[in-house]
């Protein structure tokens, strides 16, 4: 199927998101479309999708002038919108998820689970994925929930599916199954747009590029002709220099030390340390356990046995609370559940982890909070109509920031990091990566856990790779290369 | 960004002084068709009946912005007030039997928190539970039957059983501002306090809005809850003793149905019924707006049959409009 778009122009408000943006796609071919967050890569799908209407401009598909009302009628015509957010029922089975508004009935409207649950498993064979058809979503990994939407998809014959950030959740091995399927799709003559942040993944999978920023067209490009600098560049407008920035700072005594640290079946007999000014790298496969180590430490998740020390002292961590007085700044996985109150402002963010920087005797004061706020948005950049911006308004990367400024104005000593810069765009990224030098700098311990290898190996002085609940080995970072994590990571041993 | 701007301005003047606007139409239309409806007496009447309602729907309001529900209220006004009358029935100093009376009230609503945070109960079935037992041991206590003339056995502190809740202070010597009207400016004057200047404020807003987060940021997200129940049960018990005061008398079946009336009143305020979202403003305006409808519908001696259902309709009417919804 063809598609082009042409001239599309679209505001919210006054808020013009884009700006004669367009988007050519042949048939069988892979397409990334990339663009820094807020530079309506999804506002342009959802276009195209129907799910907004478009203020100006033309869409063509197979040389028709088309215009979708909704999400329906462009399924119908066979293209499929993948969202980032996970659109599945927890509650429900996967069976149920995939026929959900689709199911094949008997006589009466009365359903024919045999033959629902015959054409699910074939399709996830074909995907060649093992969930169980009739598992419970909730019980299942946001990888495996993942998938069961990408399976979704195929159930409907789509001949264009649009994929927003497929992989941000997925395993190195649900990865490569998923970009498996894509070559079978493309081969069969189905289109991909493939919207993602992940520069080593679009080089490994597309065919061409198209590049969108602040709401314009800016190119075209193939795949094979173009560096990741130039897309970079494109993406940006201007040079962003290094990946990631050099640190300047001098590893210093040891801060935290971690002994024998076993949960009841998560992970197990945990050592390590950190010292400050350091910066340690943890890597491993999704659902290895580094999260839920973290977690631990961070008194979050109860421990059978294990022994944490803090500049040498032995402290007890029951709950969120005493971490935080050890001095341990935890900034989460998933800040939309778990990092931010999206409801509320960011002035309401920052300052409820600061509590005590803006109150005397219970009582807050408007001037040190407002201060403390006014501060956190100029050191971090936030992009942002002023201190009373509801946080679900903002952008990832700026969200992002909250959580970093919320938990950095505590002065931690300790400072976990998990995936920081999951779901963030280039020029973000690296202002997380500065503040993660900086805070190394002033002698803070760094923890950071990413599923992103480039970014484990570009930002660490040394790595720690968790397999299955183990800790399989604690590398320097230099001398380190994927293949050595990879290695680790999937239980091996380094010769 | 400018779009923004503007758009929450609107909508905040909305979703702010909705409320305001709704009860100020009411008082209009009601003063112009009912001229009985404005004379002070009656007007200074209406905020007697309303102080009972807003003391109760205060402490509901605390309860459901940190994401719960208190349906026991009803049932903690009647035990307190209760308890209160058997002490001084056993001949107990007032003073004294009010404060035990007002402990225990904080004390039951400390046991909803308790079942809610470490009993792992889900609000609606944990103040449905202690609703339900606290109206059965006020009818234990009492074998059914009202406690009466307790004006006369309160010794000690005649304030309390004599003036609290029928008595007035009088304003430029003319105005007589009922005693229970005053007890709600006060409370809603801290209740305001603790929401918007405080650090407990704060955390109430962040455990109704994300208890996951909060948790993570340190704030004890149990001992908020059991807190917020504590102070429903507290304020419950203070309405209870008013109004065994006003009545001079009490029985097992005072207040009852009265979590409804609080629950409308902060629903009518623009409180998020999900927790994280809403003010005491809001349900200060719920409760005057209830006890407007109330009053003026009796006035103008509609039946009480219909009364219900035009309060419906208002309640529906306000909660529709309110653009935060």
């Amino acid at each position: 199927m063809n598609i082009e778009m042409r001239g599309i122009d679209k505001s919210f408000g006054s808020n013009q998101v884009l700006k004669d943006a367009g988007f050519l796609l042949k048939d069988g071919e892979v397409h990334a479309l990339m663009g820094e967050n807020g530079a309506g890569k999804s506002t342009l799908m959802k276009i195209l999708t129907g799910v907004y209407t478009k203020d100006a401009g033309t869409i063509y598909v197979d040389g028709q002038e088309v215009s979708y009302k909704n999400p329906q009628e462009a399924e119908k015509a066979g293209i499929v919108f993948i969202y980032q957010e996970l659109n599945v029922l927890f509650d429900l089975t996967v069976e149920e998820n995939l026929f959900m508004g689709k199911e094949i009935t008997k006589k009466f409207g009365v359903c024919d689970k045999k033959a629902m649950r015959a054409k699910a498993q074939e399709i996830m064979d074909r995907m060649g994925v093992k969930i169980p058809v009739n598992a419970v979503m909730s019980d299942l990994s946001v990888g495996q929930q993942q998938m069961v939407e990408i399976c979704k998809a195929l159930m409907v014959d789509a001949k264009v599916i649009i994929m927003d950030e497929p992989t941000a959740a997925l395993t190195q091995s649900e990865t490569e199954a998923l970009f498996e399927v894509m070559n079978a799709l493309r081969k069969k003559g189905v289109s991909i747009v493939y919207i993602s942040h992940r520069m080593e993944e679009i080089f490994e999978l597309c065919d061409r590029i198209t590049i969108l920023r602040d709401g314009q067209y800016i190119g075209t490009r193939n795949i094979c002709d173009i560096t990741m600098d130039d897309v970079v560049q494109m993406m940006i407008g201007r040079e962003i220099g290094e990946r990631f920035p050099k640190r300047e700072s001098s590893i210093g005594e040891e801060v935290l030390r971690v002994e024998g640290l076993s949960h009841e079946k998560l992970f197990r007999d945990v050592n390590f340390s950190v010292r400050a000014g350091e910066v340690l790298g943890v890597s491993g496969l999704m659902g290895a356990g580094r999260t839920e180590i973290m977690q631990a430490i961070f008194g979050n998740l109860p421990v059978v046995s294990g022994k944490i020390f803090i500049e040498g002292k032995e402290v007890s961590i029951k709950n969120p609370r005493q971490a935080i007085a050890a001095g341990i700044g935890f900034i989460t996985e998933d800040r939309k559940t778990e990092g931010l109150l999206l409801e509320k402002s960011i002035a309401e963010n920052i300052e409820l982890a600061n509590l005590n920087k803006v109150s005397k005797r219970s009582v807050l004061s408007r001037k040190q909070g407002a201060e403390l706020v006014k501060r956190g948005i100029e050191e971090f950049r936030i992009k942002c109509f002023g201190p009373e911006h509801e946080c679900g308004n903002l952008s990832g990367g700026n969200q992002q920031k909250v959580v970093l400024a919320k938990w950095i104005y505590t002065d931690p000593k300790i400072l976990i990091l998990d995936e920081p810069t999951r779901g963030v765009d280039i020029g973000a990224k690296k202002e997380i990566y500065n503040v993660i030098n900086e805070m190394a700098a002033k002698g803070v311990a760094v923890i950071m856990v990413s599923s992103e290898l480039p970014e484990v190996l570009g930002m660490s002085d040394r790595i720690m790779v968790v397999h299955e609940g183990h800790i399989t080995g604690i590398i320097d970072a230099e001398g380190a290369d994927q293949a050595k994590v990879m290695t680790l990571a999937t239980g091996g041993c380094l010769a | 960004m400018n779009a923004l701007k503007n758009k929450k301005n609107i909508g905040a003047v909305l979703g702010e002084y909705g409320a305001f606007i709704a009860l100020a139409l009411l008082v209009i239309v009601l003063s112009i068709i009912e001229p009985s409806f404005r004379t002070p007496s009656n007007l200074m009447s209406l905020l007697r009946q309303a102080s009972f309602n807003g003391l109760i729907a205060f402490g509901m309001t605390l309860v459901i912005l940190s994401d719960g529900i208190d349906l026991s209220v009803g049932s903690v006004f009647a035990l307190s007030a209760i308890i209160c009358a058997e002490l001084l029935m056993s001949g107990m100093n007032a003073v004294l039997a009010v404060l035990i009376a007002l402990i225990a009230g904080t004390l039951l609503g400390a046991i909803s928190g308790l079942l809610v945070t470490k009993g792992r109960l889900q609000p609606f079935i944990a103040t449905l539970i202690t609703m339900t037992a606290y109206r059965g041991v006020a009818k234990i206590i009492t074998e059914g039957k009202p406690i009466s003339q307790l004006a006369g056995n309160a010794s000690g502190g005649d304030f309390f059983f004599k003036a609290m809740g029928k008595g007035n202070v009088l304003l430029f010597e003319t105005v007589k501002i009922p005693i229970p009207a005053i007890v709600l400016v006060v409370a809603f004057l801290i209740v305001y306090f603790i929401l918007t200047k405080t650090t407990f404020g704060r955390r109430i807003y962040a455990t109704g809005s994300n208890a996951k987060c909060a948790k993570l940021v340190g704030v004890n997200t149990n001992k908020i809850k059991i807190a917020c129940y504590s102070i429903s049960g507290f304020l419950a018990a203070l309405a209870g003793l008013l109004m065994i005061s006003r009545l001079d008398s009490a029985q097992p079946t005072l207040g009852d149905g009265y979590e409804l009336d609080a629950i409308a009143a902060v629903a009518l305020g623009g409180t998020s019924m999900s927790g994280g979202r809403g003010k005491v403003t809001g349900t200060i305006a719920g409760v005057l707006i209830i006890a407007v409808l109330n009053n003026g519908l009796n006035i103008m001696n509609v039946s009480s049959y219909y009364q219900e259902v035009i309060k419906a309709i208002v309640i529906l009417v306000a909660v529709l409009s309110d653009s935060k919804r």
